[in-house]
């Protein structure tokens, strides 16, 4: 699996896709096979504001139940209707259309603080 | 995952890491969860084939004239009903009532009997055994002794038939026998943890992996996967089979525990057996219960259980179940709410999500 070049990364394993105001945000490809077979996706509704750092869901895998880390602040434009019915897709296609939800970014800098693909290949060992 | 030389390895430990299993710690013990992944192996029991490495399971093996004796004392089922090449369920209790442990009882003869238990929990069962050793039989600790490998799934009996000159057909339900297999010495246990049919075979250590091979290759034809402890989970926790330290602990008993029909309140004293004669005379407080999630949630083992509001009990054991393509979990609960169809809410991050209590096992295996 390839780290796209136009995605930014975290430490903990979330991915962002910036396009100006809006972003797209998601989990790695290292983090859904760290998981294993996904079942389950809690995301928040439109209008809930992120913190940069705090929990905003979890994805549940038979296994486990992981928090996910929001990488940057905002407001939810929307969650990936997707993950309802289909949180398998996330173990398909993380880096694509299994993304967690779309925001309205309110601190667009702090994408900057965030690991290129090189920098996260580095981070993972690989 | 870092390997940590403090966790103990089976003998299958370098086979797992060669195929890229995905190893934990798991009670002490180095072990592989997952191998192609959870819900592939889960299937591959239930409709062909999987194949597990369970040599972590610890084996004590009681000796001597007077060995029934002490099996009976200090097992709750009635272990002199056992015929030669005869297995069951059982349990070894505190005198408080409490499991120190479940177990499998093996009768090998009139005066030698071969347990099967936790791999966590070998060395307390050994000296609870050895503690309430009044007979002067001999009690070892075997462990170390034995690997143990499960062939599981309905092609099970036809991948381990090609190994082994014994008529697998002619050992019963929770029957063994000793045999050999690919050539060298095994126990062969029609006996499992899946809910599916199948077999456990016990051999020497020093033949684990290369039987592990030879399984593979038999049960080729039937498109066999090696199976890890998370699948082992979930197919136990379908067929309602319980889990020491989950379902089962030292301040459960087994009336709690759904398991009244390990428990021979009419043989010979036991151990623990005053205390769930008060227990019963006392009338039960709490009882296990399956449930299945109706909203959108897993409930999931330690998660608290509120019914009309009121904090009400806890998940033992949770999680999807692939099989049925529902989430579901085992549960305590007071005896007068654990009756099927009881409206529940199992608190998931501090929320309410409805669950309803429901008859168990949640998947019970076509008869053939």
């Amino acid at each position: 699996m390839s780290y796209p070049e136009n995605l930014k990364y975290t430490k903990e394993h979330e991915w962002v896709k910036a396009e100006g105001e809006t972003a797209y945000i998601g989990i790695t490809d290292h983090a859904q096979a760290e998981l294993g077979d996904i079942v389950f996706v809690d995301l928040p509704k439109a209008g809930a504001t992120l913190t940069k750092g705090q929990t905003f869901g979890s994805v549940e895998s038979v296994k486990a139940v992981s928090d996910i880390y929001s990488p940057v602040s905002g407001e939810v434009l929307e969650a990936n209707e997707l993950l309802a019915k289909t949180p398998e897709k996330l173990n398909e296609d993380p880096h694509g259309e299994a993304w967690l939800v779309k925001v309205k970014l309110t601190a667009a800098a702090e994408i900057n603080d965030l690991m290129t693909a090189a920098d996260y290949q580095t981070y993972l060992g690989v | 995952m870092t390997p940590t030389t403090d966790l103990q390895r089976t003998p299958l430990f370098e086979t797992h890491v060669a195929s890229k299993a995905k190893m934990v710690d798991f009670g002490g013990w180095h072990m592989p969860v997952q191998y192609s992944g959870i819900v592939d192996e889960h299937n591959a029991v239930r409709n062909r084939v999987g194949l597990f490495d369970v040599s972590h399971m610890g084996e004590i093996i009681i000796r001597g004239p007077q060995s029934a004796a002490l099996v009976d004392y200090v097992s709750t089922n009635n272990a002199a009903k056992l015929k030669v090449g005869q297995a069951h369920y059982s349990a070894l209790l505190y005198e408080h009532g409490g499991f120190v442990d479940d177990i499998l009882v093996h009768k090998v003869s009139d005066t030698e009997w071969f347990l099967c238990v936790n791999a966590s929990n070998q060395d307390k069962d050994f000296e609870h055994i050895v503690a309430h050793n009044k007979f002067e039989a001999e009690v070892e600790n075997a462990g170390p002794r034995f690997a143990q490998i499960a062939v599981q799934g309905p092609k099970g009996p036809a991948t381990l038939q090609k190994l082994t000159a014994t008529k697998l057909a002619d050992i019963k339900y929770y029957w063994f026998t000793d045999g050999e297999v690919s050539g060298v010495p095994a126990r062969i246990a029609h006996t499992g943890y899946t809910g599916e049919d199948g077999f456990e075979i016990y051999v020497d250590p020093s033949e684990a992996a290369r039987l592990w091979q030879e399984l593979l290759t038999a049960g080729a034809e039937f498109d066999i996967k090696p199976c890890g402890l998370g699948a082992r989970n979930t197919l136990r926790l379908e067929a309602k089979m319980a889990l020491y330290g989950h379902e089962l602990t030292a301040s459960m008993n087994p009336f709690e525990a759904d398991l009244a029909w390990i428990v021979k309140m009419e043989k010979p004293d036991f151990v623990g057996r005053a205390a769930l004669q008060k227990s019963l005379d006392q009338g039960l407080k709490r009882k296990l219960a399956g449930f299945e999630m109706t909203e959108r949630g897993i409930g999931r083992d330690g998660y608290e259980v509120f019914v009309d509001g009121k904090a009400a009990g806890w998940v033992t054991s949770g999680g999807p179940s692939p099989t049925l393509n529902k989430n579901i979990g085992l549960c305590y609960l007071p005896v007068d709410q654990c009756a099927p169809g009881t409206n529940i809410q199992i608190s998931i991050r501090n929320a309410p999500v409805a669950a309803v209590t429901v008859p168990t096992p949640f998947y019970k295996r076509p008869k053939t």
